[in-house]
């Protein structure tokens, strides 16, 4: 399995054709409590770069993109109970969506952890 | 030396009461401050403020299934408990009479009491949208002649005076856009919105059923106009700009953002929320805005913030005016105002794109706004707009050494003075600063708003604060951000004098409750 980031602060892991997307955890500190997480159904179509899912915070509203184009396969559905669960875990049990990917090519142009590390450092 | 006080001495805060005392009331309550219950826990069902005889005659039989078969749940009150719960509480609010009310990009400028006499005379307070025109001559010519201000002050070409508020005239703009763009045959789908603008304007957008794209701004704080121009195209419906923006900077590039949106074929919408900062100055209509929305409750001090109903007259292009909203008022050529609606629309303006309110505006904001323009004039709404910049720049300039001013290298800011988190000590954010500001007895700023800048508080003094007003606020601001630099840890405690301490706004977001109810047995 591989994880990589993009500069919008998602993270997807790769396993097979089906990859899992969430914010990382630079992401939620910056986002404050999360309050709300509004997820994607299952079946819907994202595009690489479009907005799939979006993150309310007490300081604002966030959307999320689609690290790559696909369909989504299953949401987080803990989430609506707890969205505190991307605070507390954002890299693990607070992901937010599944998706099948189209085009595992689309995946060479994201960051690798090094890399986005680096990227956030220099924020 | 005081004449009216020669000795100088007066009672000081707290003297042998208050905080230091342990005193617990029997009413929960300290003095004159109450500790007011739910209006549902005051009264018991017992009482009733009307007293409602029963139906003289039984109800008509088709009324039978409608009847009521229990009792509604009413908090049982008297009228004078009734008018005392409300009186209590409005006296823990926080308003615009009491206080500076600095929130960033609201104008929360002083209400006239001279508006308010003239709203209220019973020719403008009393009367009906669907009286006879004849009867109501007065107000139609009050809302032409604030018509008539609207358009010179903007250097526009006509102005719909309907929308109820901000957003509702932003959509009245696009929907104009939209109107015009269809009459051509050219759907577009896309419209741009730089990050500077203000957060209603990307779901303006959308509600008008356009997609959104950001265009983003350049370091000093401005819309990339290069950025703007590499994205316009045939599917560009328009842009929607703010002007003077979020980060409190006028756009200077405007009027090339304008040419280079027209000779892409789209269309110019200004989001005037920041009207107050250029009133009088500048007018939009000679920078190619097609279409913008006057905030009468901000730049024209209608009341504001829980004290009154919005109104946003949208003013228009000549190229956007034949796709007004009905309905509107004309002066014919006999002089009289009248209201042109449906009937004589379809001849008047055949490709208005219809009806956006049930009647012809805020009423009462209108006679607010023509009375405080007709007591200002011209020179003095030039005043209005250069007191509030300097205002802004006064408080920018003052609090720079203390609070990060991200841009305040990128010259005089206009009617807002922005400032960032960057050098609060670690543990420290906007949030402390903000409770901070309401132990010191100020309501606080505008925080984490534009989202541009990191824990961002937003400060719009607005013109009405005297100096010695704005000098109190900023000695407070700049003790409160001396304590979050040096890392006071009691800051993280405030507020600690307001009737409540810091509430839990996460719980608040994520468990709210809405409703009361009835505590079981």
């Amino acid at each position: 399995m591989s994880r990589y980031f993009t500069k919008d602060h998602e993270w997807i892991d790769v396993e097979g054709d089906i990859g899992t997307v969430g914010i990382t955890d630079y992401a939620q500190s910056q986002l404050g409590d999360i309050t709300f997480v509004e997820l994607p159904a299952a079946g819907q179509a994202v595009k690489k770069g479009d907005s799939a899912s979006v993150v309310d915070s007490v300081k604002a509203a966030s959307d999320v993109y689609a690290p790559v184009s696909g369909s989504v396969t299953e949401a987080n559905g803990a989430l609506e109970e707890e969205p505190e669960l991307v605070n507390s875990d954002a890299e693990v049990g607070g992901w937010l969506f599944r998706v099948k990917l189209d085009d595992s090519g689309e995946l060479s142009g994201l960051m690798d952890r090094a890399a986005y590390d680096a990227y956030v450092a220099e924020l | 030396m005081n004449a009216h006080n020669p000795s100088g001495w007066r009672p000081a805060m707290g003297e042998g009461s208050d905080a230091e005392c342990d005193l617990v009331t029997h009413s929960g309550d300290r003095a004159l401050m109450v500790e007011e219950p739910l209006i549902f826990e005051l009264g018991g069902g017992d009482k009733c403020g009307v007293d409602f005889d029963g139906p003289e005659e039984p109800p008509l039989a088709s009324l039978e299934p409608f009847l009521r078969k229990e009792a509604p749940v009413l908090p049982g009150l008297t009228e004078p408990e009734t008018v005392r719960h409300y009186t209590r509480l409005s006296r823990q609010n926080y308003a615009i009479d009491l206080g500076p009310f600095p929130l960033g990009s609201c104008t929360m400028k002083h209400n006239p009491r001279l508006n308010e006499k003239v709203a209220r005379l019973p020719g403008f307070a009393d009367v009906h949208p669907l009286q006879p025109q004849d009867t109501v001559r007065g107000a139609l010519e009050v809302i032409e002649q604030l018509a008539d201000w609207l358009v010179r002050l903007t250097g526009m070409n006509a102005v719909a005076m309907s929308p109820k508020a901000g957003a509702h005239g932003e959509l009245c703009g696009l929907l104009c856009i939209r109107a015009a763009l269809e009459a051509r045959g050219d759907a577009r789908e896309v419209v741009l919105v730089p990050e500077s603008a203000h957060g209603t304007n990307p779901a303006t957008a959308a509600f008008a059923g356009y997609g959104v794209e950001s265009i983003p701004a350049t370091p000093d704080g401005r819309v990339d106009l290069a950025a703007l121009e590499a994205r316009l195209g045939p599917d560009v419906a328009g842009v929607m700009i703010t002007n003077p923006n979020t980060c409190g900077l006028f756009e200077r590039d405007m009027k090339a953002i304008a040419d280079a949106v027209h000779s892409a074929g789209g269309f110019v919408y200004c989001d005037g929320a920041n009207f107050n900062a250029i009133v009088g100055k500048v007018r939009p209509g000679d920078l190619g805005v097609d279409a913008m929305h006057i905030n009468l409750h901000k730049t024209f001090s209608t009341p504001h913030g829980g004290g009154g109903p919005g109104s946003g007259p949208v003013v228009l292009s000549e190229a956007l005016t034949p796709y007004a909203p009905l309905p509107f008022v004309a002066r014919g050529p006999d002089g009289a105002v009248r209201l042109v609606e449906e009937e004589d629309g379809a001849a008047e303006l055949p490709g208005s794109f219809g009806r956006m309110t049930a009647f012809h505006g805020q009423m009462g904001m209108f006679t607010r706004a023509l009375a405080y323009i007709l007591s200002h004039g011209v020179d003095g709404l030039c005043r209005v707009a250069e007191d509030a910049v300097l205002n802004a720049n006064y408080v920018l300039r003052s609090l720079e050494d203390l609070l990060d001013a991200p841009y305040g290298a990128s010259g005089p800011c206009m009617h807002e003075a922005l400032f960032s988190d960057a050098g609060l000590a670690e543990g420290f954010s906007t949030l402390d600063i903000a409770k901070g500001l309401i132990d010191e007895g100020f309501h606080p700023m505008t925080v984490y708003f534009p989202l541009v800048v990191h824990g961002a508080m937003l400060v719009e003094p607005t013109e009405t604060e005297s100096k010695a007003g704005l000098d109190r606020f900023i000695g407070s601001l700049r003790d409160i951000a001396e304590r979050a630099r040096s890392g006071d840890e009691s800051l993280k405690a405030a507020p600690v004098f307001a009737p409540r301490r810091r509430l839990d706004e996460t719980r608040a977001a994520r468990k709210p409750v809405l409703v009361w109810k009835e505590q079981e047995g």
